[in-house]
């Protein structure tokens, strides 16, 4: 398989937490450079399908994987597979705003220096680099040593976008990221999210189904672990193909 | 029975809560107050800086002690706070939920509960008789670090356990291993929590008497290695009310002691608050 055709593909790929099975044969492929929105009711899979990309699932105990996930023709479930290098390769932003109890610049600094790369590149440029990146730097760049926690809360996930591209990622999953922040802070994000897929596959869950109406360039919709329907977003919001997906969209579930 | 009013419960537990509050406050202050009072007159320069004559004379002062004391207390922390935190960490980040760890978790309980004399015994026959160490200050560290372990595993194990999950998620998501995890990331978050066990556990070894007696003797003389016995203040302190009619002394060496334990209370807030400002950038 091409690297241009898919950066990420998931091959009938099924999740289970201990008996209950939480994704269903899973078909998907994520275009390079573009943003890819999941949908769906509470409990439908998508997180567990963002978090399976990057094996962030594997912490929880009982949890198993089946099928693929070929990220750039390798599958990340394959015998051998460095998470550490995965996870730098693929970055992730969480629900919840969730800087360290750090300074502004640990925060940022914190990927690169448990990768080992203090030594070889200047922290500083980094930092200033993913701040700019994460449009954060201006607002906080003569407060860099003040702690993330003083930000607000807009702020404190763009420190969070920064502190996931200081690894130089590929991939940037995104969980939720404006559920818990102010209409303001949500549509700058979504701006940023924009720009940022100039340069990185962007993969983002939401709740929000006009939040993926407005920024992906594609979307799935999940129910009850199987992926329902994919396709281009203006198709899929305009005219879905399957009558469940009508239904969700126009708000008669959900 | 007639209603009553809101407002009358508010102020009577109001009333009820400040009452308790002042009378504690009271019978600490009346402690302190009647040791310094009473104690500091004997204090002068000659009573810090020479040994007390032993025996029961209760002649001289408490500068061996003094030593005796910081030696041991810097000791057992040497020993109880490594272990109790490798311990914690194993407990709360990496053990698993099975009857092993619950057993293990269940026995720290137990010996938390323990009386500080059985520690005694069990120190006296291992320490001091079995591996011939005697009594020494080497024996008494090992027994207080004994005593104090189940409590330190346990309040740091919490202090893990609060540090949020997001945290742990976050530093893994970024390609930490879960090893610079707890080092980088929990550790310092559960900084406080584990610093208020330490500084517990200082306390408690400073009041300790009985299961020094059965591992460190109780020798006046300044201790030149390990393996020398000696006293501590609080020893020191029940010699002098048992053995002595220097009672002015004994209340006297009580202010000392309560001073040593300010003074490394102090000491061991500055430097984690100093630590904590430059990891954290103070908030």
């Amino acid at each position: 398989m091409k690297a241009s055709d898919a950066k990420i593909e998931a091959i009938r790929f099924s999740f289970y937490y201990g008996k209950r099975q939480a994704l269903k044969d899973v078909n998907l492929k994520v275009k390079e450079h573009q943003i890819t929105a999941l949908i769906g009711p509470s409990g439908c899979g998508k997180s567990t399908f963002l978090r399976a990309l990057n094996r962030m699932n594997d912490i929880i105990p009982g949890a198993r994987a089946e099928g693929e996930v070929m990220l750039d023709g390798q599958n990340v479930y394959a015998p051998g597979v460095d998470v550490v290098d995965l996870r730098k390769r693929v970055g992730m932003v969480f629900q919840q705003p969730n800087p360290f109890p750090k300074t502004i610049f640990e925060n940022v600094a914190f990927g690169p220096r448990v990768l080992g790369l203090d030594g070889e590149l200047s922290m500083d440029e980094v930092v200033e680099k993913s701040l700019r990146s994460a449009a954060l730097w201006d607002e906080v760049n003569d407060v860099l040593n003040k702690s993330g926690l003083a930000l607000s809360g807009g702020q404190q996930q763009r420190l969070c976008i920064a502190r996931a591209l200081a690894t130089e990622p590929e991939v940037l999953l995104m969980d939720e990221p404006c559920s818990a922040l102010d209409p303001q802070s949500t549509l700058r994000i979504e701006e940023l999210m924009r720009e940022l897929k100039e340069r990185y596959t962007i993969v983002i869950v939401t709740h929000n189904m006009q939040q993926a109406a407005r920024v992906s360039d594609w979307t799935g919709f999940l129910l009850l672990g199987d992926l329902v329907e994919y396709d281009k977003t203006a198709e899929l919001f305009s005219r879905p193909k399957d009558k469940r997906t009508d239904d969700y969209i126009t708000g008669r579930f959900g | 029975m007639p209603r009553i009013s809101p407002k009358v419960t508010q102020r009577l537990a109001l009333a009820g809560i400040w009452g308790t509050g002042i009378v504690t406050v009271l019978i600490l202050l009346v402690i302190i107050l009647y040791v310094l009072i009473r104690g500091a007159g004997d204090i002068d320069w000659s009573f810090l800086s020479t040994a007390p004559r032993g025996g029961t004379s209760g002649l001289g002062g408490v500068s061996t002690v003094i030593m005796c004391t910081l030696y041991l207390i810097g000791l057992t922390m040497a020993i109880s706070v490594p272990l109790g935190l490798g311990a914690a960490v194993y407990l709360s980040e990496y053990a698993p939920d099975n009857r092993m760890t619950r057993l293990i978790r269940y026995g720290t309980e137990v010996l938390a509960g323990v009386p500080s004399i059985v520690f005694g015994l069990f120190g006296f026959a291992l320490f001091v008789t079995a591996l011939h160490f005697n009594f020494s200050i080497l024996s008494g560290a090992l027994t207080l670090a004994c005593l104090l372990l189940p409590t330190l595993i346990r309040t740091s194990e919490e202090a893990l356990r609060a540090v949020p999950r997001s945290h742990r998620e976050a530093a893994l998501a970024l390609g930490a291993t879960k090893w610079q995890t707890v080092w980088r990331v929990l550790l310092p978050a559960a900084l406080p929590g584990i610093v208020t066990a330490v500084i517990l556990s200082i306390g408690r070894a400073i009041g300790e008497t009985a299961c020094l007696f059965v591992t460190m003797g109780g020798s006046t003389a300044l201790p030149t290695s390990l393996f020398s016995g000696g006293r501590t203040l609080s020893m020191h302190l029940l010699y002098l009310v048992m053995d002595t009619n220097a009672f002015g002394k004994a209340l006297a060496t009580g202010v000392v002691l309560i001073v040593t334990i300010m003074v490394i209370n102090a000491i061991t807030n500055w430097l984690s608050q100093r630590f904590r400002a430059r990891m954290t950038g103070g908030a």
